[in-house]
């Protein structure tokens, strides 16, 4: 056909027609935390259709665990999320622990619940900086990642290490926590909940900022449960779950915190829970410490544990700053663990992109992203 | 006029006199700079000349008054040019140092106080590779960003320094600067169309839309305060403020135009064209190397020249108010500079606190917001004309 004709007809034609068109975002667009790619159909700047593409970072973790010694698993454990890697080791202790059938001593316990929360802090900032370069805003980036260099310090103190903490070990913790760090953990936790108000006041208080937030990636409580959203992008959408409240591990039965639910569903609500739950997190530390600090300095923190584990199965899950994960360990009786599953919370979250993001404009996609705090390391493996 | 001896270089001690002074009986001051510059440069050359060859007719031609006139013309563009870079790059610096500041860090550090940084940074640019993408439409792609550029540093050339330094003085000064500024869109909606880059597109896109929610409510806003000058000539406008500054009058308006111009200057929160987030760079992605040195360069040009409208229709311009003058006359051009540092001082605070808006956002706050107050100003400014007091 002539493009004449083509226009001919076009003009006969009474509504305007649009051509719709696929955009690439990722793996290496700007708005993207890591290697990932959501293909985008556009009708103008409205999403008409989406899709996720993982696999950029996919590196065999869970094949490559069923080549060495339980032992030797856990420094890999940590490597699975850089933003939050000591919940990654202690979850694959926990699971070990729980093919062993021990219980590690309560100091560790304790340790634990405080990296942990040190852990979703720090991830949690990241998150935080995240959103405001997906925004437009640097300022925020850099206010969250100065804030984060102290509990950064604080892994130091701990572990020796900043990003690939290697500290949890299967029957307690590598180390009793230091007197430096006795000393900086209630230092930083106070300045802490003094410095997240002007970080939460540049952003809560700009209408701006709301506006970009309010009303976006709209799911429904049944949508999220169906597609298995879990963690604050759950708690967002006013399903009121927590392992650690719902399913306590270690210690958590013995704290008093609260859940933050937030009922609206949209990107704003999913920032307030994460918000709500660093406050939270500092409240866990708080008493975690005070209970460390009763236990006293010469009690047990870390068991002799068996090299082998017997034949058995045994599934674990904890409350990651992302949502649930999962592992899942299968013992044939020997040294190296037969098959090891890990369910990762961001993989889940990733496939509901699609619901996530349809009907929105291209402008809000890095904006509910990055309200799923995307992590690309724990989702490959 | 015969050339005798190298005293006669200097032709005319006063400017006015020179028959070929463009300006007729207004004083330019970069025009008298470039014409005495001339006079040293096309003086030393007719000196030389002469004392190889004495009494020829080139060293006469050289210092003959069209002669003076066209180097002095050459210089001035040149100095003119030089000045506006200046100012710009200065500016550039300004916004690494005071983001620096809010954002807790030190900002550039490298020389001058990091003034350096920045030509380190163009030099660096400067060297970097000049690759085109195979598949755009290379006449377009080049055309459209010379004439971005080209159009920035023109108006930038534009914005008069003081009373007695400009390039033009047109009764319709304000009005052409504005017709300027809205040709960039147009060339960027090209540009992103001619980079086949679906980024490029959509970026170009937003541009013209940015243009359609801001651009209406800014020529309001200036025509506001050119019925309170009952002039659109730049300078009458600024005379105008002598005693009181529109700001007073207008403080509705300067609070909407602060906003408009950093949307003119696509600036966070309205830098929607070039989304990094979501969008890479927009309609810049495709141009790499010195081109996008060029374009950055250019953003910074719009930068300074909106914060030089502000200064020149809200903040009095060059004058500073309860002083005589003599005071007022001494250094005019570097009141006008700190004014104009200064508006874009708050516009580096408002890219450190706010992020970036929406594209049907911008729409909204353009038509319902914008739109409103800036009618609500003309009116203020209408019942003032009309009460008498202006």
């Amino acid at each position: 056909m002539m493009e004449r004709d083509l226009m001919d007809i076009r003009a006969e034609t009474d509504e305007l027609t649009t051509d719709k068109m696929w955009v690439i975002m990722g793996p290496q667009h700007p708005f993207s935390h890591g290697l990932w790619t959501l293909k985008v159909e556009l009708d103008g700047e409205i999403i008409t259709d989406a899709e996720p593409i993982v696999g950029y970072l996919h590196r065999g973790w869970e094949k490559e665990c069923e080549n060495r010694p339980y032992a030797k698993i856990v420094p890999m454990a940590d490597r699975l999320c850089y933003a939050a890697s000591m919940t990654y080791s202690h979850l694959y202790c926990m699971t070990v622990e729980k093919a062993l059938d021990i219980e590690v001593p309560e100091k560790a316990q304790y340790i634990r619940v405080v990296s942990d929360e040190i852990c979703r802090i720090s991830s949690h900032l990241m998150w935080l900086a995240a959103v405001g370069t997906d925004l437009g805003n640097f300022t925020v980036f850099l206010w969250c990642m100065r804030e984060r260099e102290y509990w950064m310090d604080l892994f130091v103190r701990l572990c020796g290490a900043r990003m690939t903490t290697n500290y949890p070990r299967i029957g307690g913790v590598r180390n009793d926590i230091t007197d430096l760090f006795d000393r900086d953990v209630d230092r930083c936790t106070e300045h802490f909940e003094k410095s997240l108000w002007d970080i939460i006041t540049l952003i809560d208080d700009s209408s701006i900022f709301v506006s970009r937030m309010k009303g976006t990636g709209i799911l429904t409580r049944e949508q999220c449960v169906n597609l298995g959203i879990t963690g604050p992008a759950m708690r967002g959408n006013g399903v009121d779950f927590d392992i650690r409240r719902d399913d306590p591990y270690e210690t958590y039965g013995k704290i008093d915190f609260e859940v933050p639910v937030m009922n609206d569903g949209d990107s704003y609500s999913r920032y307030m829970v994460r918000v709500e739950e660093l406050f939270q997190s500092c409240r866990i530390i708080k008493q975690a410490m005070q209970k460390i600090r009763a236990i006293g300095k010469n009690a047990p923190y870390r068991l002799k544990v068996p090299t082998n584990v017997p034949a058995c199965t045994a599934m674990c899950r904890l409350e990651d700053p992302r949502g649930e994960s999962l592992m899942y360990l299968v013992a044939d009786g020997s040294g190296k663990p037969y098959r090891l599953k890990v369910r990762s919370p961001i993989f889940t979250n990733v496939s509901a992109s699609k619901p996530l993001v349809v009907g929105s404009r291209i402008a809000d996609v890095p904006a509910i992203m990055a309200m799923i705090d995307m992590c690309l390391g724990e989702t490959d493996r | 006029m015969a050339y005798s001896s190298i005293l006669n270089w200097i032709t005319f001690n006063d400017l006015m006199q020179n028959p070929w002074y463009p300006y007729g009986n207004t004083y330019n001051l970069p025009f008298d700079i470039a014409y005495k510059l001339w006079e040293i440069i096309g003086g030393a050359i007719a000196w030389l000349i002469n004392l190889l060859i004495p009494g020829n007719a080139v060293s006469t031609w050289l210092i003959s008054d069209g002669v003076c006139v066209g180097g002095a013309l050459i210089i001035f563009m040149i100095v003119i040019f030089l000045v506006v870079f200046i100012c710009t790059l200065i500016s550039l610096w300004m916004e690494r140092k005071v983001l620096g500041r809010v954002m807790d860090r030190r900002g550039t550090m490298i020389g001058m106080k990091g003034f350096l940084q920045c030509v380190a940074d163009g030099l660096k640019t400067f060297m970097k590779e000049n690759t085109i993408p195979k598949k755009v439409d290379k006449m377009t792609y080049m055309w459209t960003l010379s004439l971005v550029i080209g159009v920035s540093v023109l108006i930038a050339c534009m914005i008069p320094l003081s009373g007695r330094w400009f390039v033009v003085n047109y009764d319709t000064g304000l009005l052409i600067i504005m017709a300027f500024f809205a040709l960039a869109p147009f060339f960027i909606l090209v540009s992103g169309w001619a980079q086949n880059n679906k980024y490029s597109l959509i970026g170009g896109m937003r541009a013209a839309e940015l243009m359609i929610s801001y651009e209406v409510p800014m020529l309001i806003m200036i025509s506001s305060a050119c019925l309170l000058a009952g002039s659109f000539n730049i300078g009458d406008i600024v005379n105008a403020q002598r005693d009181v500054w529109f700001i007073i009058p207008m403080i509705v308006g300067f609070i909407t135009f602060l906003f408009c111009a950093t949307a003119e200057a696509e600036r966070t929160p309205f830098d929607i064209a070039e989304a990094e987030a979501e969008l890479v760079e927009g309609w810049q992605t495709e141009y790499a190397g010195m081109k996008w040195g060029l374009i950055m360069l250019g953003d910074y040009f719009r930068g300074y020249v909106s914060c030089a409208m502000i200064t020149i229709i809200f903040l009095g311009g060059w004058n500073i108010p309860f002083v005589s003058d003599s005071v007022n006359n001494f250094l005019p051009e570097v009141v006008f500079l700190l004014k104009t540092w200064f508006v874009f001082f708050l516009m580096i605070m408002i890219r450190a606190a706010l992020p970036r808006v929406r594209t049907d956002q911008i729409v909204n706050i353009g038509w319902k917001v914008f739109m409103p107050l800036s009618v609500v100003n003309f009116v203020i400014v209408l019942l003032l004309k009309l009460g008498g007091i202006y």
